[in-house]
């Protein structure tokens, strides 16, 4: 997208909290992103770096009564999402946010058809009569490549195989052409073959409407396959943030760096693959200073102190190229002000 | 889905052959009728025209053949205690009885327990709940005998809002109604609950919440229909203890229905129809669970298409 495009989504300093037996936790913590038009921005990290929540939280529908967005601004459209009425978000998902979940097997309702499942999500935000919105939901099937769509909208979700009942998902989180997809590890469930299938059609239906998709995933190969730009997330906070060619070919956090070593490669053959020691901190005994220094190799004393600042790579382009880590300051790279 | 419910029938009647093997065996480990029919002073030569007349000379396969044949075409011979009436005649007479009382405590309960049920999964851990937990918790902690005794004392002789006992209309059925139907409540709505929580959390609920559904219809729609399975499942097994509670709340309210009849039948050991009896039950309760299995179908497409 060119420079002065508005951005599709924007996050700001976003902050969502999780009551917990053992206390309050800050499952995502100050995460900021935006994501243009056409752009798919991948969110990387371990399970339980807050990648989902994150999502939720862009949806406002974080588990209750648990969870809580305590702060931050999700804009769309020049308009915070976090201020909106519960009504109003209700008009926006599905509509101007939508989502589709990691699991096939579990996210189609098992007592409707997939015609009335489709029709629902279309008639939510459309006007029209029966025999129009089915129109439209075998239209929407037709879209994500359904074979025979208008004979399949009577089948139920068990007479489908699970890469069908992806694309099923995806015609629901589709129908109202919202502007913005999440897509939580979406292919992870699916065969490798239909793996790729799923992504080629995400990227074919993003290149003719202009969809902006936020992927979420910790597989590095759909990443360098999906996305133009990545968050690293780790334990509630984005650590690296840049243009996906940067952030393989020069990542700057030591995570980032750790996490890249450990795709496995077919060019090389290792005797062992490289896994990073030690566990992710747990949320409610949090470092105080950087949370990835415990099982950093290259760690400072100072890192034990301070949770290091925000750096940016002064060569970066549009997309800045920036990462949390006292490493960076000795290098040239600036230290933002926060 | 017809091929569903053509095994189930099977089933049912398999099920319903069965009982009559039971009713039949126990009949002769009570002893020989003839005993217990003759008076005193009755000679052998008697007792053996009784014998034969009744065919209880030849072997049992045969004897049972004969019984089931009769039984096929509801002649469970005559009563003991009630001479001149037969024992199907009597059940028949007051089973309307029973099954309005049943029919009226299941309904009531059903109303009850399903919303309490889906609310308190709604509202988890709220006021509401806690309230619900104690309604479950004193319904089945209350033996329904005592329960009935309680709510005469209280609703018919102190306060004389409801007649003490007998049947008629509404009023009479409130009392009875309440002391059969707690227990179910209590049970139902327990299980509604934690189907609701268990659906509530399931990932279609989410993809529903994401379309932008509003939040009854998720309540509702996506996730009732999805739970409601297990306490329709539940609800077989109610009417079978519908009606073996009657037995004991007709005694105490004076019901002139089946379960009264039961308890009377025993005492007079009128062994005719107390066999009447067992088999009415079985087959009023074989009838629910298929009625259970066909709404089985008609509620989940995976059951409606194997």
């Amino acid at each position: 997208m060119g420079a002065g495009a508005t951005p599709a989504i924007e996050v700001r300093d976003l902050e969502t909290q999780i009551d917990t037996k053992l206390g309050l936790i800050k499952a995502v913590d100050g995460v900021a992103f935006t994501v243009d038009p056409g752009e798919t921005l991948g969110i990387v990290g371990e399970s339980g770096s807050g990648k989902s929540i994150t999502a939720l939280s862009l949806l406002r529908l974080v588990p209750r009564p648990a969870a809580r967005i305590v702060g931050g601004e999700v804009i769309l459209d020049g308009e915070d999402l976090l201020r909106k009425s519960e009504a109003e978000m209700r008009k926006i998902r599905g509509r101007h946010i939508s989502m589709i979940l990691q699991d096939p097997q579990t996210s189609l309702n098992p007592v409707f058809s997939i015609g009335a499942q489709v029709v629902e999500a279309i008639a939510m935000h459309a006007k029209g009569s029966r025999d129009s919105l089915l129109k439209r939901a075998i239209e929407a099937l037709r879209h994500v490549r359904v074979a025979d769509p208008a004979r399949r909208v009577d089948d139920f979700p068990h007479q489908m195989s699970g890469g069908m009942k992806q694309r099923v998902v995806g015609a629901i989180a589709l129908g109202s052409s919202p502007r913005v997809l999440i897509a939580d590890e979406p292919t992870t469930a699916l065969d490798v073959t239909i793996q790729a299938q799923y992504l080629r059609l995400l990227k074919d239906i993003q290149a003719e409407t202009g969809l902006a998709i936020i992927f979420i995933t910790h597989d590095f190969g759909v990443v360098a396959r999906m996305c133009d730009k990545v968050a690293v997330m780790y334990a509630g906070r984005v650590v690296e943030y840049g243009p996906v060619r940067e952030i393989f070919v020069n990542p700057a956090h030591p995570y980032t760096r750790a996490l890249l070593k450990s795709v496995p490669t077919i060019e090389e053959d290792v005797e062992r693959l490289y896994s990073i020691r030690g566990q992710p901190p747990a949320f409610w005994d949090m470092p105080r200073g950087c949370r990835f220094e415990p099982r950093c190799d290259v760690a400072l004393p100072h890192c034990k102190q301070d949770y290091p600042p925000e750096f940016t790579d002064p060569g970066s382009g549009k997309t800045r190229h920036c990462a949390s880590c006292w490493a960076l300051e000795e290098t040239e790279w600036t230290r933002n002000r926060s | 889905m017809k091929r569903y419910l053509i095994i189930r029938l099977f089933q049912s009647l398999l099920a319903m052959l069965a009982i009559s093997m039971i009713a039949f065996v126990l009949s002769h480990l009570s002893g020989s009728p003839v005993d217990a029919m003759l008076p005193d002073d009755a000679g052998p030569e008697e007792a053996e025209r009784l014998i034969r007349l009744w065919g209880l000379d030849r072997p049992y396969h045969e004897q049972y053949l004969v019984f089931l044949g009769n039984a096929l075409q509801g002649n469970l011979g005559d009563s003991i205690k009630w001479s001149g009436q037969t024992a199907m005649g009597l059940v028949l007479d007051r089973l309307p009885a029973t099954l309005q009382l049943g029919g009226f405590a299941i309904i009531v309960s059903t109303i009850i327990a399903l919303p309490i049920g889906v609310l308190a999964a709604v509202y988890k851990d709220s006021p509401f709940d806690s309230f619900g937990k104690l309604i479950a918790l004193l319904g089945q902690a209350m033996p329904n005998f005592w329960l009935g005794i309680v709510l005469i004392w209280v609703f018919a002789v102190t306060l004389n809002w409801f007649p003490t006992s007998g049947r008629g209309g509404l009023a009479n059925m409130i009392l009875p109604a309440i002391a059969m139907g707690w227990f179910q409540v209590a049970a139902l709505m327990r299980l509604t609950r934690s189907a609701m929580l268990e659906v509530l959390d399931s990932e279609y609920v989410k993809l529903a919440r994401i379309k932008g559904v509003p939040e009854w219809r998720v309540v509702w729609v996506h996730a009732f229909r999805n739970a409601a399975i297990v306490p329709l499942t539940y609800f077989g097994l109610i009417a079978g203890s519908i009606f073996t509670g009657s037995v004991v709340i007709e005694t105490v309210f004076a019901w002139p229905g089946t379960g009264l009849l039961a308890i009377d039948a025993i005492r007079g050991r009128d062994f005719p129809v107390v066999q009447a009896v067992v088999l009415t039950f079985a087959g009023v309760f074989i009838l629910a669970n298929l009625i259970v299995d066909t709404l089985y179908a008609y509620l989940d497409p995976r059951i409606r298409y194997r």
